[in-house]
């Protein structure tokens, strides 16, 4: 996973809470028992005509040309709600995005964006909405994400400091893999397994 | 110190603390289903890792299996073959228990898990599946999780967790006949908004949640997640020990007692503190039902569309958004409004007691005129008992279908759906725009809700339609 640390770029205006899961990616895109191959589907319901197509609707933000290229995604309360799907990030991921701003996440989908490189950046309302607002009055304006500093700033000379948790926040600016890391910690756990076997017997099926 | 049942189980499960602040948490039990746990194993697999404990995780084949009768590998969801076939072989590589199609014991995951007596009071349990706070009914810690962390789970027994805060939600009051865990839920996500859990696990308490049998419990916790809740849990209780005994993956012999001596002890003391406590009485609670597309947006089955423009959960912009989506107009009444099709199923309501209480309202009736109606079981040992009892003839009798177990048409995989602008009274969980199909409008209620509308052809009080 590629470290990240600061960030500007294209940042695209989605102001509506409670986006699901299946509104970034329905089930019927993930054809494949893969994590590759999604971001045709991101977004699918909305940036395509009509169910099945792949004629652009222009309606939607991201066809339009000046936020080609956008990594930043700005966007409402409690996104990433519904179905723990993964692949919601993988398309995410996969189409360039590398933050999310936002009041607030589902707490399963902040964590696969962690596990996946993706700053989920947390916000007031308020001010999510005015960012917003300024970006879809100047369509294709940069925003910069400074993960060290833990800022966003923008172009007016606006700085705000964000919200994340310490354990992603460094997750995030080390790249490394979790699952190497936990397993450099083998011998404790069989340690704290081995005595816990004998304390909750109860809890162990017979393999 | 004083402690909920969550900080007793998470501080058993502690292994260390980690330099940026979460806590190293044992897991017990991994839970797998094709569609999202297949893609975890393959993973695994391909960065030649193993499973730590593969007596400790099963995987089960729900989510895009056909649930036709004579069912086999193909599906109506495109490409659903290959999930089916790649999870199969993983778990084969794997080692790991795997539920197949045909296995007596397949269904729901988290039908199945309790009914095998695989999730345990005062256990950790994580599946990548957002329902799986459904089995904090049981006193265990039961949380969903993405892909990633299933396979950091299946490789180390582990999870890297930051310690969620606590909420009880202490729910007192009789509820009235015909009403149910349902109806509770939807109130209190009505009540309290799909954000109104975030960051806790939230203690379900009161003298309404410990008079729920287990099934009901099951509802109830089903949908923490819903209300934005890290997860659920209901202390465990005589009758969640009584229902355990015996069951296959449930400790027997010398292991019994003692794991009935430790369940015992989970409770939370008596001023143990929580981060939030919510109060609610349940006697208040109609049989509700939902009008938007976010399970918050919900009212008694004798009320009307609100205007998005009054006081109400959400912004009014997401208000109107769904209004339109619906098809809606603030101030029509549910009661009376057309539907095309009824849906019995899903982890939130299609146990053995949900299909008798809406037999009971379909007995001698019939489902109404151009209305599709399907039931299916939560489980294929719901299914066998459901037919022991002759249930099956009742719906089918009435003119539901009756299919074999799966997640089936609760979510939309590409395959079976109700079709654009069809209206859905559904015993399910979530009403997002296309969740059962593009298109689909889709009103949770509870599965009596759904009978007494299928036979009505219009979304139906089931206090009427009760004998
Ligand atoms: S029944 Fe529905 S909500 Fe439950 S696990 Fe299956 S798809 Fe998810």
């Amino acid at each position: 996973m590629e470290p990240f640390t600061t960030l500007t770029a294209v940042a695209a205006p989605l102001l509506r809470d409670n986006i699901d899961t299946d509104a970034i990616i329905p089930s019927r895109e993930m054809r494949t028992v893969s994590k590759k191959g999604l971001a045709a589907g991101l977004f699918s319901g909305w940036r395509y005509a009509a169910i099945g197509s792949r004629d652009p609707d222009p309606d939607f933000v991201l066809n339009d040309p000046a936020y080609a290229g956008a990594q930043i995604l700005v966007t409402g309360a409690n996104f990433g709600c519904g179905s723990s799907r993964e692949h919601a990030v993988w398309a995410l991921a996969e189409y360039g995005f590398r933050a999310i701003i936002a009041p607030s996440f589902n707490p399963i989908f902040r964590g696969n964006c962690v596990a996946n490189g993706v700053v989920p950046a947390v916000l007031p309302g308020s001010l999510v909405e005015k960012m917003a607002a300024g970006l879809a009055a100047g369509p294709g304006r940069t925003l910069t994400v400074d993960l060290v500093a833990q800022r966003i700033d923008g172009p007016a000379q606006e700085s705000h400091r964000f919200q994340i948790d310490p354990e992603s926040r460094d997750a995030l600016l080390a790249g490394a893999d979790p699952i190497d890391q936990t397993l450099r910690l083998i011998r404790d756990i069989r340690a704290f397994i081995d005595v816990d076997r004998k304390t909750r017997s109860w809890a162990y099926p017979k393999g | 110190m004083s402690r909920t049942i969550f900080d007793k189980i998470w501080d058993q499960h502690r292994i260390k603390q980690m330099p940026g602040g979460a806590d190293l948490i044992l897991i017990d039990r991994v839970l797998l289903h094709e569609r999202t746990g297949g893609v975890a194993l393959k993973s695994l697999i391909e960065r030649g890792r193993a499973v730590l404990a593969p007596e400790r995780a099963f995987a089960v084949m729900d989510h895009i299996v056909d649930t036709f009768p004579g069912r086999t590998d193909r599906t109506t969801m495109p490409t659903g073959t290959d999930f089916i076939r790649a999870t199969r072989e993983a778990a084969r590589i794997t080692g790991i228990r795997l539920f197949d199609l045909d296995d007596p014991a397949q269904g729901i995951v988290h039908v199945i898990s309790p009914e095998l007596g695989i999730v345990l009071p005062g256990t950790t349990l994580i599946c990548p599946d957002s329902h799986t706070c459904s089995q904090g009914a049981l006193g265990a810690l039961a949380w969903g999780i993405g892909s990633t962390e299933a396979e950091h789970a299946l490789a180390t027994s582990t999870l890297r967790v930051n310690r969620p805060k606590t909420m009880r939600v202490r729910i007192d009051g009789r509820l009235a006949s015909g009403v149910t865990a349902k109806d509770l839920a939807l109130a209190l996500l009505g009540r309290f908004g799909v954000g109104g859990g975030a960051g806790h696990v939230v203690e379900y308490a009161g003298s309404a949640v410990e008079a729920l049998d287990i099934e009901g419990r099951l509802t109830l916790c089903n949908m923490a997640t819903e209300f934005g809740a890290f997860s659920a849990i209901i202390a465990p209780d005589e009758a969640i020990f009584a229902y355990l005994e015996g069951r296959p993956f449930a400790p027997s012999g010398a292991c019994w007692g003692a794991a009935v001596r430790a369940w015992r002890e989970l409770s939370s003391d008596e001023d143990a503190a929580f981060d939030t406590e919510l109060a609610f009485d349940a006697a208040g609670v109609a049989p509700m039902v939902s009008w938007g597309t976010s399970p918050q947006l919900v009212v008694p089955i004798d009320g009307a569309v609100p205007d998005p423009t009054d006081p109400g959960p959400g912004s009014i912009e997401s208000r109107t958004r769904a209004l339109a989506y619906m098809d809606l107009a603030p101030g029509t009444k549910l009661a009376g409004l057309p539907v095309d099709a009824a849906f019995i199923g899903s982890c939130t309501n299609s146990r053995l007691s949900d299909l008798r209480r809406a037999a009971a309202i379909l007995e001698g009736r019939k489902v109404a005129p151009g209305v599709k109606a399907i039931c299916v079981p939560g489980s294929t040992r719901v299914k066998r008992q459901a037919e022991a009892e002759g249930l099956h003839e009742v719906f089918l009798e009435a003119g539901f279908e009756w299919r074999e177990s799966g997640c089936s048409m609760c979510f939309f995989a590409g395959g079976e759906s109700f079709g654009a602008h069809e209206r859905v009274i559904s015993s399910t969980n979530r009403n997002f725009e296309s969740r059962q199909g593009p298109g689909t409008r889709t009103h949770i209620a509870s599965p009596e809700t759904v009978a007494a509308s299928a036979v009505a052809g219009v979304i139906a009080d089931p206090r009427e339609a009760v004998r």
